[in-house]
């Protein structure tokens, strides 16, 4: 019953938060840009709506946090109600404030490890279709050889052998990444390379950097923004699974995977808090999946 | 007949090359730190003779090749050397784990892919329907999921009720009855994961094909939707099919790691999770080896599987 219950209410919110967003956006955007969000599903509107929540409370965290990110407010799991409206934690720290503070945490890392892998990646990527030749080819049979073993299980070798910090953490998913993205952007600029423009743009003498900038790039811009919505939400799950392994982001700094297994013991007695930061990182999954779905069928140019 | 096996024989050459650099990779990452590994293991306050000695231990006096020949001509045998942390042989302690985990592999990809293919066929013949739309969000809501938070709702909803245990405590005399019984909940949240890619990806594959003018004849003779579904599009969109769920089924075996953790259940992961924080790299090394032969060998099935679906693929130019 309560199962049934629970889903009715998330369909609920989920129809009025997409309505709500929708009729905002259309009332926002400039005139040329309406008819794309006439056209909008509502799904698309909604993850839009989550994915700004997510950044508004990451940078007004400080504000709107009841207490301090390690502050100990209470005695410990204490139930729901004020002032610790979702209880607390195994030190008797305030989830909400640790919920609040976690946006700002995993949310932030997630999107430096993916930005960092981006940027390694297609800059190697468009250089080695650019270039061509033995560099290609070298490069490319490397990052063959790094993909042939499972993403997790490379971070875990690479974490074992530098150690667990969330310096390492976010230099090892980036490199791992990186090769993901490499193999996107390559196959993307070596579609475009073979244009007559770049042909002409090398006759100019333009050098292999402004020729990935100013050239290849803004046409390459497309297929790589969806793919970092893909890859963000890739890192993103990573960098969690591996804090609930506790092998990521460390207490005391506040971050939804390690505070699902910091209260995972609480499940066993059928409170639910330890969901709600799962539910946290499964939200903003599921709200950036919603935008890039959207974005792909749209740039795919399909009208089923 | 003959030249699906040169096929297959070139194939799994392939394979044992690629499992070969593979195990480069993961032998030499340890060459990328600074110092070297006892020096990291140690910190910088330890003293030259624990060093000296931890070194003798690893047997990092010798060259790196050296060390390669010996850890791989030790493979090999099946002998993957002493765990630093338990001080075992390291093949005793992979043994009955690797079994373990393996079972629950199997067990999900058991429910995930009849389940998937039916509902990835059914959302191919009901196309822009009601169910098609909720089956195609669901997928999506499901794909970006944790696995962990997957593996507490089920929990909290099929375990509080008492219907099945939450955590799983496999021993030698364990009848396969109950194992199937206390592995189901790791079983179903392995399911829930892998499922939503494999339907979607067979539902596009259907639907990409249904386009095509033999479909259309088909359906100009009269036939009903399911049968030219079934008889004409799936046989045509077997290849895909099986590369989605050679690759899902290679996602199964890492995405153990985490659902083992949340069940306690006794296998490799959560021997390499242990082997991580304690940073004992000799098992990690092995596990991260056989976890990538899986790997390997699953991409090969679905290369020759799926090459035997469609004769085309054999006589390239």
């Amino acid at each position: 019953m309560t199962v049934v219950l629970s889903i009715l209410v998330a369909l609920g919110i989920f129809f009025v938060v997409g309505l709500a967003s929708r009729a905002g956006l259309r009332s926002l955007a400039p005139a040329h840009h309406k008819p794309t969000y006439r056209d909008m599903p509502l799904t698309a509107s909604f993850g839009l709506a989550v994915i700004v929540f997510y950044i508004a409370v990451a940078i007004l965290a400080p504000v709107v946090a009841p207490y301090g990110e390690g502050e100990v407010t209470g005695a410990q799991f204490l139930p729901w109600g004020a002032p610790n409206y979702l209880g607390t934690d195994k030190l008797g720290r305030d989830m909400l404030t640790r919920l609040i503070y976690g946006a700002r945490n995993t949310v932030g890392i997630a999107f430096v490890t993916t930005a960092l892998a981006f940027m390694v990646g297609s800059f190697l990527g468009i250089w080695a279709a650019l270039v061509g030749g033995w560099l290609d080819q070298w490069l490319s049979r490397f990052v063959d050889a790094l993909m042939a073993i499972p993403a997790l299980i490379f971070s875990l070798l690479l974490l074992t052998i530098f150690g667990t910090s969330v310096l390492t953490l976010v230099l090892v998913i980036a490199a791992v990444d990186s090769t993901r993205v490499y193999r996107l952007a390559r196959s993307v600029a070596q579609g475009i390379v073979m244009m007559d423009y770049i042909e002409a743009a090398r006759l100019r003498g333009e050098g292999a950097w402004r020729l990935i900038r100013r050239e290849i790039l803004p046409n390459a811009m497309a297929p790589l923004v969806a793919e970092f919505g893909l890859r963000f939400c890739f890192v993103f799950l990573a960098i969690s699974a591996l804090s609930f392994l506790g092998l990521g982001i460390k207490p005391p700094t506040a971050d939804w995977g390690s505070m699902v297994r910091e209260n995972a013991t609480l499940i066993t007695f059928g409170d639910v808090t330890p969901l709600l930061p799962a539910g946290a990182i499964a939200l903003l999954t599921v709200a950036v999946n919603f935008v890039v779905d959207w974005q792909l069928h749209r740039a795919s140019g399909l009208k089923e | 007949m003959t030249e699906i096996w040169r096929m297959i024989s070139q194939r799994l050459l392939l394979g044992v090359l690629t499992l070969f650099i593979i195990s480069v990779v993961i032998f030499g990452a340890t060459e990328l730190l600074p110092g070297d590994l006892a020096r990291e293991l140690l910190g910088q306050s330890a003293t030259p003779e624990t060093l000296a000695a931890l070194r003798e231990q690893l047997g990092l006096n010798e060259s790196a090749p050296v060390r390669y020949w010996n850890w791989l001509t030790g493979v090999m045998q099946g002998d993957f050397g002493m765990s630093m942390a338990t001080k075992m042989p390291i093949s005793e302690l992979v043994g009955t784990r690797l079994g373990n985990t393996l079972f629950l592999a199997f067990y999900a990809a058991a429910l995930a892919v009849p389940f998937s293919l039916l509902l990835g066929v059914l959302a191919a013949l009901w196309r822009n329907s009601i169910f098609d739309r909720a089956s195609n969000a669901l997928a999506l809501t499901a794909i970006s999921f944790p696995e962990f938070f997957v593996a507490y709702i089920l929990i909290l909803w099929l375990s509080q009720s008492g219907l099945f245990p939450s955590m799983v405590r496999i021993t030698d005399t364990t009848s396969m009855g109950e194992r199937l019984y206390m592995a189901f909940l790791p079983a179903l949240t392995l399911t829930l994961v892998v499922t939503a890619h494999m339907m979607r990806m067979t539902r596009a594959a259907i639907i990409n094909l249904l386009a095509s003018p033999y479909i259309e004849m088909a359906r100009l003779k009269g036939m009903s939707p399911m049968r030219v579904v079934l008889r004409h599009a799936v046989p045509n969109a077997l290849s895909p099919i099986i590369n989605v769920v050679a690759l899902n089924l290679a996602y199964l075996i890492t995405g153990v790691v985490v659902v083992e953790v949340v069940f306690v259940y006794p296998g490799l992961g959560q021997l390499m999770i242990d082997a991580v924080s304690n940073r004992d790299i000799a098992v990690v090394q092995a596990i991260a080896l056989i976890f990538a032969a899986a790997y390997v060998l699953l991409n090969l099935l679905a290369d020759v599987l799926s090459t035997i679906t469609n004769p085309r693929l054999m006589h390239r130019k």
